[in-house]
């Protein structure tokens, strides 16, 4: 009996050590991402509007959703993050056409609602501070995590870009308006936003679950006694 | 009033006698360990399962287009939409945890033997019936690992000499997996399946309470009529269907003292349950694969195609065989062989407890085997990942050989009359 | 020899204990069920409150607008328009606008927040036809009156504070349903002025 146990626990270690080796990821840096820090949110948000929204849409994330979510007054919002005459309930879309795009890029720009889950948070962090010189690719730029990527740079003026030498050692980026640490800050900012786009139910479904555990343990606790109550008549 | 009410539904539908019968004078064993919370957990997921399955067909959307969209719709727009989508996605992998925990129980103590083979083949149509279920449902939040999952599992169909390729474009009704596929699919998990499973399900309850539970001893509580002295047998009153034939000992009703029971581990599973649900309802990417947050695309083939975890043990036994069509011949045979098992075991002793050591190596060795082959087949494969998975395998096939073998002559301990304790 | 267990104080408390959390737990479970069935995000989206410059419409005219899969006739009265009103009370079945066919804020002579504009369900309500505007032959279908909505369908007469005359099909006056003014041109349907209901 015990030793079945044993070997049901043995098996369900070698499960979770698996699980554990494989969710780490190669190499990537950590974000760090915290969905309560309303200001980051809101600041990804803004990037992600300025920067990233003229090709990737958002399309199954409503804009006043968003804005409830990150603390924005609708008003606030349509004002400040919505360009293009919108209606507030509408979702996070372009107008970019889907076949030029493709002819443009190689594939078409990928919607991103769910990118942080798909890839998850830390490799969008890492990526998008992974650009590096190469003239070898039509828009001068390469990236360290998605090799030959379609994608320009397009932070660039924010970091500039990096280049590498020919023994793979990188040079950091060069030219942009931003410190390095100030540049990681706005992309840890766009990576808790994305991560937030991904899930936005995430910090409900988690004080939820605290409160359905808190019940639970109770209801476990009398239903334990009332067991060993009525088994008294058994013994 | 109440009593009056009774009376006449009882008159016209025996309710009054059912509900002795099947619960408040059944006689359940007394000794009932941990294992044995597993068969009402599994009611109680499927429940889970039914409840949730038809509100999330509410507003899903069965088609090639609205697919994807409307999983994000329902995660997104509709109220507590993404509780009820982890409910059911949790609950499908919560399903086959109980469900081989509970098999895992007819193991050890010997439930598939004389007289509960047909129970036993009930238990396995369920199962094999659930796998269909869980393999359809996949498909329909048409992600990309439910594209390729469905693309793996139905080119099995293809191996098949002759009719291979065209049964293949039968089942999916087009020539790629296509929203034709999904709308059958569809159809067939929220209805057909369903439906059949709550049937076998009845039938698998009814089988039990014919010949009675088994228990952790592997005893029989129901003794030939006339064989125990009064003052021995059970003090408890039970249903003259049982009392009529045979004298009862070491039993007690399942009502009240196994539902409170029950109602005690019903609590327990549904922290555990809760907690993965709340906390990490993808389950580290075994409950939720990554690939399946992007659209299905038949251009995109994801790194790593392998079946959800479930599905682990049976994928390693078709991955490990060079040939499709042999491979996949093991993979159904490594689930024919468990239907056999009440012909494969000869021996008449049931409970692991009494049984030979070498039994009990068989047992654990096998247990080990099945859960090598279901983490393998969740991983890559590599060359030394096959190399285990043909040890595994052997050992998962050995075990009915085996068992087969030495079953016949084998050197068990006296099983007691009674239930000691 | 009785199932009938021992019934003392402690297995009694613990009983209704399990039995009352038990069923909290319960109705805990039945409220993302119910709560699911509410209108979705895509529904309010769709339903949101529409939003019109009515600082573009000439005198005189009447434009269209849809609000929750509804016509909604938005039309510019003149002062000839608003004087003419009192002049028919007669020949209406609810001139005071009795019934409840619009809210608080419009329940006076006009029908409307301000006297210039009247915000009605383009819906007949005999059978839900789209009244058609006629301005200037109006008379044709009630002597006297020069401007009112005329409903092709059964011959339903409304003036032009969507109130309905006596001797046609539809009982009620047109619905006029909740609107505001969130500036001097902007006229927001769908929220009403007391902005208590009607929010989506």
């Amino acid at each position: 009996m015990k030793n079945f146990i044993k070997a049901f626990v043995f098996g369900l270690a070698t499960v979770s050590i698996s699980v554990l080796a494989s969710s780490g990821g190669a190499n990537l840096d950590h974000a760090n991402n915290d969905l309560t820090d309303k200001e980051s949110l809101k600041n990804g948000f803004k990037t992600y509007i300025n920067y990233c929204l003229g090709c990737h849409q958002l399309q199954y994330q409503r804009y006043n959703r968003t804005f409830k979510d990150l603390g924005i007054e609708e008003a606030d919002g349509v004002e400040n993050y919505m360009y293009t005459g919108e209606k507030a309930g509408d979702h996070i879309t372009n107008t970019m056409p889907t076949k030029e795009a493709a002819k443009w890029f190689g594939s078409a720009p990928p919607d991103l609602t769910l990118e942080a889950r798909l890839r998850s948070p830390d490799w969008i962090y890492t990526y998008l501070r992974s650009f590096y010189m190469d003239d070898k690719r039509p828009f001068g730029v390469n990236n360290k995590v998605f090799k030959d990527v379609g994608m320009p740079h397009v932070l660039q003026d924010l970091q500039g870009v990096s280049s590498v030498d020919e023994h793979g050692n990188i040079t950091p980026a060069m030219g942009g308006s931003l410190t390095t640490e100030e540049y990681d800050i706005v992309v840890r900012d766009l990576t808790n936003f994305l991560e937030y786009v991904g899930e936005p139910s995430k910090l409900e479904r988690e004080s939820m679950g605290y409160n359905v555990l808190i019940f639970l343990f109770i209801f476990f606790i009398i239903s334990y006694f009332l067991k060993k109550e009525y088994w008294k008549d058994v013994h | 009033m109440l009593a009056n009410f009774m009376a006449w539904i009882d008159k016209r539908l025996p309710v009054t006698d059912a509900w002795n019968k099947h619960l408040a004078q059944y006689p359940a064993p007394k000794n009932f360990n941990f294992w044995y919370f597993f068969g009402s957990l599994a009611m109680l997921v499927l429940v889970n399962q039914i409840l949730t399955g038809v509100w999330l067909t509410m507003s899903y959307e069965p088609s090639g287009d609205g697919a994807f969209a409307s999983v994000e719709y329902i995660m997104r727009d509709v109220d507590y939409g993404w509780l009820l989508r982890y409910m059911h996605s949790t609950g499908a992998s919560a399903f086959f945890i109980v469900v081989y925990l509970h098999m895992m129980r007819g193991l050890m103590y010997g439930s598939y033997q004389k007289p509960r083979e047909l129970l036993w083949i009930f238990g396995m149509l369920i199962f094999l019936v659930l796998m269909a279920e869980a393999f359809m449902g996949y498909l329909l939040p048409w992600g990309n690992m439910s594209y390729w999952g469905a693309q793996v599992i139905i080119s099995l169909f293809g191996t098949i000499p002759i009719i291979g390729d065209d049964l293949t474009l039968w089942i999916r009704g087009d020539y790629v997996i296509s929203g034709a596929t999904l709308n059958r699919f569809f159809a067939l998990h929220v209805i057909a399946m369903p439906l059949v499973l709550v049937i076998l399900v009845f039938l698998h309850i009814l089988a039990l309470h014919e010949v009675g539970s088994n228990n952790p001893e592997g005893t029989d509580v129901k003794k030939p009529k006339g064989s125990i002295k009064p003052e021995d047998q059970s003090k408890f009153k039970f249903h003259k269907q049982y009392t009529d034939k045979y004298d009862i000992v070491d039993a007690i009703p399942f009502h009240p003292y196994y539902s409170v029971k029950d109602i005690m581990g019903v609590a327990g599973f549904l922290i555990i349950f809760c907690w993965v649900m709340f906390f990490a309802p993808d389950g580290g990417g075994y409950f939720i694969e990554a690939p399946n947050f992007e659209p299905a695309n038949g251009l995109k083939t994801p790194e790593h195609i392998v079946p959800v975890w479930y599905f682990g043990p049976f994928f390693t036994v078709l991955r490990i065989v060079p040939d499709p069509l042999f491979g996949t011949m093991a993979m159904f045979g490594a689930i024919i062989v468990l239907f056999l098992l009440p012909w494969f075991d000869r021996g008449v002793v049931k409970s692991v407890k009494y049984r030979s050591k070498l039994h009990f190596i068989n047992l654990t060795q096998f247990s080990i085997s099945f859960i090598v082959l279901g983490v393998l087949g969740t991983m890559p494969a590599t060359p030394t990942a096959n190399l285990i998975g043909i040890v595994a395998a052997f050992g998962y096939f050995g075990f009915f050989v085996a068992l087969w073998v030495y079953s016949k002559n084998e050197k068990c301990k006296p099983v007691p009359e009674r239930v000691s304790h | 020899m009785s199932n009938v267990p021992v019934n003392n104080g402690r297995r009694r408390f613990l009983t209704a204990a399990t039995v009352v959390v038990g069923g909290v737990g319960v109705a805990g479970v039945a409220v993302p069920f119910i709560g699911s069935w509410n209108p979705s995000a895509r529904a309010k989206a769709a339903g949101a409150p529409v939003e019109i410059n009515v600082g573009k419409i000439e005198p005189g005219q009447l434009i269209r607008a849809e609000w929750r899969g509804k016509p909604v006739y938005v039309v510019r009265r003149t002062e000839a328009t608003v004087s003419s009103l009192a002049k028919h009370d007669d020949q209406l079945r609810d001139p005071n606008s009795e019934k409840a066919q619009q809210p608080s804020y419009a329940t006076n002579a006009y029908r409307s927040i301000k006297p210039e504009f009247l915000v009605a369900l383009g819906v007949c309500t005999h059978l839900g036809c789209a009244p058609t505007h006629h301005d200037g032959d109006f008379d044709q279908f009630v002597e006297g009156v020069s401007q009112g909505f005329f409903c092709p369908c059964h011959g339903s007469k409304f003036d032009m504070a969507g109130r309905v005359f006596q001797g046609v099909p539809a009982p009620l006056n047109l619905v006029v349903p909740e609107h505001s003014f969130t500036s001097e041109d902007t006229l927001l349907i769908g929220v009403g002025s007391d902005s208590s209901e009607g929010a989506a």
